[in-house]
């Protein structure tokens, strides 16, 4: 019984809400990882592009409230997600032909575009700013639980509760279903090949016809989307709040970089990578050892190995043990 | 003259802008535009070292920025006595047994061969360590956050003058610089980018948190200051006659007794602060003249042509003898000094010292800003750039509310868009901050005033 109640313990505090927070990091991860494979740039703007279709999405939810639609138990920003992602699309599009385009012909280095990046990243905080302003908000409506602790105390009989929320199972299923997509659009459409063929040898690609302004557009199309629907899920599962945005762009970095940039599988296990290390390293661990240890050897702190402050920290530091130990990330990089 | 020309006319601009703003709004303002411009100087002179000089990209001018900050509050607190009788040994204890374990990892490093199970020996060796140096500082830690922890709660410093601060701030950052450089220099440029931005967040987060050594969030206030205090001013003699004489025509216009008493003390208020912020100015100017004849020196010598060549071709400069990875490290390491130089100034002078407020915005992108739009490898565009972006950065505002003003004139005052508008006039600094960047970026790549190389 002792044994159950700390495995539950484990999967309510530690196994469920870093599930649900690895998805969010994973899809912004394959964002990064999608841009730096076929457009060759670190993207400074990411946290930024998330926050923007966000954005559109929050206030195309509220105009659907003011109507009266609503998708009843879901949270009725699901419906406004497809429009987020046309207005998200056109920004990039835009932002593409007047800004990117230009570095991408002059064959410009990397660093150079990265460097504009962060000129993108301002315009960006600036216009979500100006629209929507910088203060938190929350934006779920419908039904908050799935599995309430005290309900599943006395369904089952157990001294620990298990609360599953519903906004975590909702991003575990958007990310299967999108991930997937976008795994089976990569590996077996004609495009897709043809953007990993892009990626990999820009030259020979364009030798054999593939048509380079194509493939950059629908790479903004998807990035479109994995940033809103990342972005939108992020918000309803904590709240929108631009600068939380802006700052989410690191563990997306770190994300993307342990699992091998480039690699989109590689980001999306990167993104479990960093939200299972960064919880299990500052989790307080005594309750669990009350339960499996026998009463003589009940630990007296906290066993923490290091406190919540240090969350981000941990990430990061993985990020640069790997880049020490294997630059390439823990799944080679660069082959998309 | 002539070749000068464009660097003469852009800092006149500079200034006279920074003049007009002391004529319209006003000389505080206007000063502690100036005084921050300067700040922003030393700052972009440290990255522009390390972009325009050798190429480095660092994206961590935050994290030195703070070890600045940090060193100001460790140079100038006064000690306190209690912390350190509850647990400084405790403290010095696990300081030991960090010197311990980088010697440990040194010795293995240098003794046995590269293989797997060295690594695992060092990764042994730094987890054990950290568990018994975590075991050894717990109860120091939890014994100094006590004493008195509304107003200390931290071991406090040294009690010596401020201004020392500078140079520890320039080596705190320096050293880790060093450590940085040795892990991640061999790293791509864009990969060191990153590292660098998130290495910079992890020492924040060692700042906010580590409340025994910083205060963390609960900030430092009411530091030491190398300047005088407004309030002992006003009360001084020669500081009231000095302020009379200058504005001896304002007061004579005034002819009731009281009046002019009453006059003559709102001028002594303002005149302090003024004068105040004049004294930071000159220490400022100084530290700003010292390292632009410095870095220029360097930029002029064999030092600084093979910095250049390196920068311009690794592989040649490599094939010609010259230590790439050596000269990188001295140049990140120099740099990132400079870098925490200008932290510690910042610190001193607002006078407090406040973990929270460090943003990657701010002192990371922001700088970067500067040093592009200045000019980078050219140290007179770099100072350029400091000053242009930071005046833009502060007068935003203010030139935000008159665009929307002039733009919605045909609205009522009351109008919902215009409303939301003024609201959000404070944003509109990002706005230009970018436009502003994507526009250099594309239009004159070089920066304002771009890189001369002469040969002299």
């Amino acid at each position: 019984m002792d044994f159950l109640n700390a495995l539950i313990l484990l999967l309510n505090y530690i196994f469920v809400p870093a599930l649900a927070y690895g998805s969010q990091l994973a899809i912004g991860a394959i964002f990064v990882t999608l841009i730096y494979g076929i457009l060759r740039f670190a993207n400074f703007a990411t946290g930024d592009m998330m926050s923007f279709g966000t954005m559109v999405a929050i206030l195309f939810t509220w105009y659907f409230q003011s109507i009266g639609l609503t998708l009843g138990f879901l949270p009725t920003a699901l419906i406004a997600i497809p429009f987020a992602i046309l207005f998200m699309g056109l920004y990039m599009l835009i932002i593409d032909k007047f800004v990117f385009k230009y570095y991408r012909q002059n064959k410009s280095p990397p660093v150079q575009l990265a460097m504009v990046s962060i000129g993108v990243m301002f315009v960006t905080q600036a216009v979500v700013r100006i629209i929507i302003g910088p203060s938190d908000r929350r934006f779920f409506d419908g039904e908050k639980f799935l599995i309430r602790a005290n309900e599943f105390k006395e369904i089952t009989g157990l001294n620990e509760g298990l609360a599953i929320k519903s906004t975590q199972v909702i991003t575990i299923v958007v990310t299967i279903i999108l991930v997937s997509t976008l795994f089976w659009f990569l590996n077996k459409t004609k495009t897709g090949k043809s953007m990993r063929a892009y990626s990999d040898n820009e030259d020979l690609a364009l030798l054999s016809g593939i048509d380079p302004k194509k493939i950059v557009m629908i790479t903004w199309m998807i990035a479109a989307i994995l940033a809103t629907i990342g972005g939108v899920l992020y918000g309803l599962d904590k709240s929108f709040k631009p600068f939380t945005y802006f700052n989410n762009m690191l563990p997306i970095f770190a994300a993307a970089i342990v699992g091998g940039i480039g690699n989109p599988f590689g980001a999306f296990l990167g993104g479990y990578v960093i939200a299972f290390s960064e919880i299990l390293l500052t989790y307080a661990y005594k309750k669990f050892f009350i339960y499996v240890l026998p009463e003589s050897m009940e630990p007296d702190g906290l066993i923490q190995l290091l406190s919540t402050d240090y969350k981000f920290a941990v990430s990061f530091s993985i990020l640069v043990i790997v880049l020490l130990y294997r630059p390439s990330g823990i799944f080679k990089g660069k082959i998309l | 003259m002539r070749k000068n020309l464009n660097v003469i006319t852009a800092y006149s601009i500079m200034m006279g802008l920074i003049i007009l703003v002391g004529i319209f709004q006003s000389w505080n303002i206007a000063l502690s535009i100036f005084n921050l411009c300067l700040i922003s100087a030393v700052m972009t002179m440290g990255a522009n070292i390390q972009w325009g000089y050798a190429g480095l990209i660092n994206f961590g001018i935050m994290g030195f920025t703070a070890l600045g900050g940090l060193a100001a509050v460790l140079i100038s607190v006064n000690p306190v006595q209690e912390a350190w009788s509850a647990g400084g040994t405790n403290i010095l204890f696990s300081l030991f047994l960090v010197i311990g374990i980088v010697l440990a990892v040194r010795f293995v490093l240098k003794r046995y061969q590269k293989s797997k199970i060295r690594n695992y020996i060092i990764a042994a060796i730094i987890i054990s360590g950290i568990i018994i140096i975590r075991f050894v500082s717990e109860p120091g830690i939890e014994a100094i956050e006590e004493v008195n922890p509304a107003r200390t709660g931290f071991l406090g410093g040294l009690g010596l003058p401020i201004i020392f601060s500078w140079i520890v701030g320039a080596f705190f950052a320096g050293g880790l610089a060093f450590v940085i450089g040795k892990v991640a220099l061999g790293l791509r440029a864009d990969y060191l980018a990153i590292a660098t931005l998130l290495i910079s967040e992890i020492v924040i987060a060692i700042i906010k948190h580590e409340d025994w050594l910083t205060r963390g969030v609960k900030n430092v206030i009411g530091l030491k200051r190398p300047a005088p205090y407004e309030v002992n001013l006003q009360e001084t003699d020669w500081f009231i006659n000095l302020v009379e004489k200058f504005n001896s025509g304002k007061l004579a216009l005034i002819s009731d007794l009281s009046e002019r008493q009453a006059a003559l003390n709102q001028f002594v208020i303002e005149g302090s602060s003024v004068f105040v912020k004049l004294c930071y100015s000159g220490l400022f100017l100084v530290v700003v003249i010292i390292l632009l004849i410095l870095t220029q020196k360097a930029l002029y010598s064999p030092w600084g042509r093979m910095m250049r060549a390196i920068r311009d071709n690794e592989e040649a400069a490599n094939a010609m003898g010259k230590n790439v990875v050596k000269q990188h490290l001295l140049i990140f390491v120099l740099g990132s000094a400079i870098v925490g130089i200008a932290g510690a100034m910042l610190v001193t002078q607002d006078g407090l010292f406040t973990p929270g407020s460090y943003r990657p915005l701010r002192y990371t992108f922001l700088i970067w800003v500067m040093v592009i739009v200045g000019g980078s490898g050219n140290n007179f565009g770099a100072i350029l750039g400091g000053f242009v972006v930071w005046f833009l950065w502060i007068e935003a505002a203010p030139i935000g509310l008159y665009l929307v003003n002039l733009t919605t004139a045909g609205l009522e005052d009351t109008h919902f868009l215009k409303v939301h508008l003024i609201e959000s006039v404070p944003y509109f600094r990002f706005l230009m901050m970018g436009i502003g960047l994507l526009l250099i970026m594309r239009y004159r790549p070089k920066g304002i005033l771009p890189e001369k190389i002469e040969i002299k």
